[in-house]
């Protein structure tokens, strides 16, 4: 067992599985010599050499292209994405090739590979270079999507993404990358698909993704400490496979459901959630379900501004507070 | 025309450097490819080819001389105009006419569609319907084979339009720098779309001008002309086996249809398809062939075999059924099915 940030367990994740398998190859800008804009690359170039992990171009198209065409004829790549925003300009891949081009062969061609990125806000980088894009991803038939909240679950989660046969796509969250948690020694494989529930609680359901899962602990923590509230926590951790048992189990038990998105309002994943419960367990609900998310706005720059419009731990319980006493 | 640099040499005999046998698999080819576009054309004005197509009348020699001069194992990578070179590396007739009939005998049992035609047993890895999304999937392929020790070659077909789209470049650059074993090859049918590529483009050779920003060759030849076609893709399929890099070629050709079945290539001035025409690749090969001294019998027995299986496919998707429903939520995901949930 170590304390591990964030940022290193990328870096160990990705060691573990390349030194498992040698179809496993890595590439991105800046991530070889340099050891990637975030670092969370460092020491990858110099373990596995410059024929697996490898410097391209600033070439978005050509990287997710590459990536796919390896994987199509025998490989495993991880291809990096430096910031999720840049998903726009190789979209082309995203949305039509990896996904769908099993679907379009009737089952002949393949397409294992990892995509991971930089996603989210808080650094001050305003609005394209703090996004977080999982809704754009999870709206597409093909894709499998993940974005872990702790170093443990980077390991086990990337370990799962670069063995699984799909395409997946792997986010990364930048305001987590100096957190620490600990992880164990060894081997460390997850499972794709799966929720995690990180408070157990009775009294009202609060589902978050990445960097909401802390401020929704923390959250938590208030609520039970100034107002007696006994929240739930889940960190969803995988949007595409959604566990939605673990989330109608903890509605089930709670009765109350709260999302908390870091995304613009219209079509997050919080609402997709709330939609599955409205359908499949309306009547276990004691009251609305409620999403917090940032407003309908690209994100500001400043840091006062964009810690304005963020969900944090006061805004979420005092969201939690206000429905649940009303 | 535009200019020609490469054209067949003078003077070489039926057992040069390509010979007898070669010549008639070029020349069947060429033949069976243009049997079944115009098919595909005469089954769309009956009603039974659905959806879009996009034929490569007129372009026969380039899908045909490529594919012969590649080995089992090299691969293919097409655009939506894709129904002749998946042909050319051996796919059935049969499955190819299905798939754009939509029948259950297609070769993606009608889930493809014309634009996607795949066969990977015969190392078409797929015909890609976004503009130049398959040059860098390409590179990916030979970027494998490099780190695997592979002999194989990747090939990218594509058309001019393709040129002037962003992925393009980003491949040339990618290819180049990696010294990746792919051959990138334009057909320049002189018109994008409707729109005359001259009009959109600010060199007159919109691959092989560009290939110097590359640091690659420049090549401009008859696309027209199976032996030239044949002779270019040996010189860069060795280059690539070699470890010595990518290839550009531009092959300049003419298609005879519109762009896709909806384009009566109206937009075309008068007496250009007729001009073009008298350098059809087929009468040019057939001519080729009769020069060297290829008896008439042996050419008209390859004409009807080649008329026998396009007739036999096309009564045999005829009597296929259409695809079951039950196949629209297979293959989304690896394990077969589509379940996003638990």
């Amino acid at each position: 067992m170590a304390e591990l940030s964030y940022r290193d367990a990328v870096i160990r994740g990705i060691a573990q599985e390349m030194a498992r398998d040698p179809d496993v190859v890595f590439l991105g800008e800046d991530v070889a010599k340099a050891g990637g804009v975030f670092k969370a690359t460092v020491g990858l170039y110099e373990q596995f050499g410059p024929l697996r992990v490898r410097d391209t171009p600033i070439s978005e198209q050509a990287i997710l292209g590459a990536a796919m065409g390896a994987a199509m004829t025998g490989l495993k790549p991880i291809a990096e994405i430096m910031f999720s925003d840049f998903f726009a300009v190789c979209f082309d891949y995203i949305a039509n090739e990896f996904p769908k081009s099993r679907y379009m062969s009737n089952g002949q061609t393949k397409c294992p590979l990892v995509v991971r990125t930089g996603n989210g806000a808080g650094s001050r980088f305003g609005a394209q270079h703090s996004q977080s894009v999982e809704n754009w991803c999870m709206m597409i038939p093909g894709l499998k999507v993940v974005a872990p909240s702790t170093p443990l679950d980077v390991i086990g989660l990337l370990a799962a993404a670069v063995r699984d046969p799909d395409p997946v796509i792997f986010l990364e969250h930048k305001s987590l990358y100096a957190t620490k948690g600990e992880v164990p020694d060894g081997e460390i494989v997850d499972t794709l698909g799966t929720a995690k529930i990180v408070r157990p609680g009775k009294d009202t359901t609060i589902i978050a993704l990445a960097l909401m899962v802390p401020r929704a602990l923390e959250a938590a923590e208030k609520l039970k400490a100034e107002h007696g509230i006994d929240a739930e926590v889940v960190d969803v951790r995988s949007l595409v496979p959604l566990d939605t048992q673990t989330i109608l189990g903890s509605v089930a038990k709670t009765h109350r459901l709260f999302t908390v998105e870091e995304n613009p309002r219209l079509c997050g994943w919080g609402a997709e959630i709330v939609s599955i419960v409205a359908d499949e367990a309306f009547y276990d609900l004691d009251g609305p379900p409620v999403r917090i998310t940032t407003p309908h706005i690209p994100l500001p720059a400043a840091d006062i501004l964009e810690d304005a419009v963020l969900p944090t731990p006061q805004r979420i319980a005092e969201t939690v507070r206000r429905c649940l006493e009303s | 025309m535009a200019t020609v640099k490469d054209r067949a040499p003078a003077g070489l005999g039926l057992n040069d450097d390509i010979g007898e046998q070669k010549r008639l698999a070029l020349y069947r080819s060429q033949v069976r490819l243009r049997e079944a576009e115009q098919r595909a054309y005469d089954l769309f004005l009956q009603n039974l080819v659905k959806g879009t197509s996009h034929l490569s009348l007129g372009q026969e020699a380039i899908a045909a001389g490529f594919a012969e001069a590649m080995v089992k194992g090299d691969l293919s990578f097409c655009t939506y105009r894709g129904h002749a070179h998946t042909l050319a590396r051996g796919v059935p007739v049969e499955k190819v006419l299905g798939e754009l009939m939509q029948r259950d005998n297609g070769l993606m049992r009608g889930k493809g569609g014309s634009m996607h035609l795949t066969s990977e047993e015969h190392g078409v890895m797929g015909s890609y319907a976004i503009i130049g999304a398959h040059l860098p999937i390409a590179c990916g392929a030979a970027w494998r084979a490099q780190y695997k020790g592979d002999k194989d070659v990747s090939v990218c077909f594509f058309g001019d339009g393709t040129t002037n789209i962003g992925a393009f470049h980003e491949a040339l650059n990618f290819a180049a720098v990696w010294k990746l074993p792919v051959v990138f090859v334009c057909e320049n049918n002189l018109y994008m779309e409707y729109t005359p590529i001259a009009d959109v483009t600010a060199v007159e050779h919109p691959a092989a001008d560009r290939a110097s920003a590359y640091g690659l060759e420049r090549i401009v030849i008859d696309g027209n002309d199976a032996d030239v076609v044949y002779r270019a893709a040996q010189k860069a399929f060795a280059k690539a086996r070699a470890g010595e890099g990518p290839s550009l070629i531009e092959c300049m050709t003419y298609r005879h249809s519109g762009h896709s079945r909806a384009d009566p290539a109206k937009y075309r001035p008068d007496g250009e398809l007729d001009r073009w025409k008298l350098r059809d690749p087929i009468k040019i090969y057939r001519e080729r062939l009769k020069q060297f001294g290829v008896a008439e019998k042996v050419i008209a027995d390859i004409d009807a075999q080649v008329r026998q299986e396009v007739d036999d496919a096309t009564e045999a998707c005829k009597a296929a059924p259409n695809p079951p429903l039950d196949i629209i939520t297979t293959d989304v995901y690896a394990d077969g099915g589509w379940a996003w949930r638990n």
